[in-house]
């Protein structure tokens, strides 16, 4: 059964509970991908060009060090989204994004999606709030980390 | 160390919590990089009995004193267990302490996480670091007791992989029907875990707020973002338990350098019911 890709991005939960009409603009830009294992999403440095909203697998946010094994920042799972960098200039992918198992995700277009919110200020509010509040989410998730909690002890 | 001579037999009965008994260390396990696990047999007599969260006070001979969370089960057969991780002169010496060594044990001590009546709750376990050792017995307690019916959540974060403790009980709690999760902040490509404080485990488990009973330990910037993950999920306040730590000294509330606020840690927790005035203790700034 082919699936409506407006309905599939509503049932995201990044895009959930928006007017079905928010929905299907954003559906406009998208596409339905697969993704094998090990095949990477981003690619630090590269043009940022998609945003993925994950709907089965998951992916490991990795920098990569030459000579050692990438350093895994994040781990991003099924109902999450990924890739910000497309949002503002330039427009380039800061990390590495690899998929840990085969994805199932919806691929939207960054640059159909920027400009559509250009055009309609008012879909334009409603997908910054949405994308605010999940890096708003990340960014304090990251300062409690960089808290290094699990090391403070008193000395005895 | 001690040998066994030095076992004091005639004590005033008024200063026995402050004498120690002697165990001898009859194993010893390296957990991580800091952390040992040391197992203790009473020389005289047999082991004490504790509920699980109570703490000891052990003696590393010569050096010091410290408590240390109990982390084997009560009334698991064999010796108990103590974690501890080596942060000071004190715990430096019991982290060493060889098999067939001698160390003094006074306790046990303190409140428990009272896990005998939550036998139709969920149980939401959420460990930082060591702070699953405190929890270690009551998890398997839980996980043992036949009869239950509420689910057991096991949410444990450490700093990178090599620092999760218990790794076999983890395995073993999940093979008899806990749900385990584990968070790490660091970690390479090899693992395949989540990356992330603790608390962003809390929505990934399928817990009902309102049946459910939390134990929360780990050091307190860690308890009071889990504690406020909890409530936005819906936990009450009174359904959230946390162990306290503060530097407990005579374990029976006489000499108050475990003060807080109105609270002697060592009598009236280590393992409190969270509510507002405890949230204001822990928050309070230093002035």
């Amino acid at each position: 059964m082919t699936e409506n890709i407006g309905d599939l991005v509503a049932e995201h939960p990044l895009f959930s509970g928006l007017p079905i009409d928010v929905a299907e603009l954003v559906g406009g830009c998208s596409q339905n991908v697969t993704i094998a294992t090990g095949q990477l999403l981003l690619e630090e440095g590269e043009p940022a060009k998609s945003l993925y909203l994950l709907r089965r697998g998951h992916v490991a946010l990795e920098v990569h060090e030459p000579g050692r094994v990438p350093l895994v920042i994040d781990r991003i799972g099924p109902g999450q989204a990924v890739g910000w960098s497309w949002m503002f200039p330039p427009y380039r992918w800061h990390f590495d994004a690899r998929a840990l198992e085969p994805l199932g995700a919806i691929s939207v277009d960054a640059e159909c999606l920027r400009n559509k919110a250009e055009a309609d200020p008012a879909f334009g509010y409603l997908l910054m709030k949405r994308l605010a509040a999940v890096m708003l989410d990340r960014l304090q998730a990251t300062r409690v980390r960089l808290l290094d909690v699990y090391g403070r002890d008193v000395a005895h | 160390m001690c040998t066994d001579a030095m076992l004091l037999t005639e004590v005033e009965p008024s200063l026995r919590p402050l004498t120690p008994a002697t165990y001898r260390v009859v194993a010893r396990r390296v957990e991580t990089d800091d952390v040992v696990t040391l197992s203790l047999e009473a020389i005289s007599g047999s082991n004490l009995q504790f509920r699980p969260g109570q703490f000891n006070m052990l003696t590393a001979f010569g050096v010091g004193e410290v408590a240390i969370s109990i982390s084997s089960a009560p009334g698991a057969p064999g010796p108990i267990e103590h974690t501890v991780r080596n942060v000071g002169a004190v715990t430096n010496a019991l982290c060493n302490a060889a098999v067939g060594s001698v160390v003094g044990v006074r306790g046990p001590f303190g409140t428990d996480w009272g896990v005998d009546d939550l036998d139709d709750s969920d149980v939401v376990i959420v460990a930082g670091g060591i702070g699953l050792a405190p929890l270690r017995g009551a998890i398997s307690y839980l996980v043992d007791k036949p009869g239950r019916t509420g689910k057991v959540f096991v949410l444990v974060g450490a700093r990178e992989p090599d620092q999760i403790t218990f790794p076999d009980d983890l395995e073993r709690w999940e093979r008899d029907g806990a749900i385990v999760k584990i968070t790490v902040d660091v970690a390479d490509a090899g693992w395949k875990g989540a990356i992330g404080v603790v608390t962003t485990l809390l929505p990934t488990v399928d817990f009902d707020p309102a049946r459910t009973v939390a134990l929360v330990c780990g050091p307190e910037i860690m308890m009071r973002f889990t504690v406020r993950g909890l409530a936005d999920l819906g936990v009450a306040y009174g359904s959230i338990r946390v162990s306290l730590e503060r530097n407990m000294q005579c374990g029976v509330g006489w000499c108050g350098h475990c003060q807080l606020g109105p609270l002697l840690i060592c009598r009236d927790g280590p393992v409190f019911a969270y509510s507002e005035s405890l949230e204001r203790l822990i928050s309070e700034r230093e002035r």
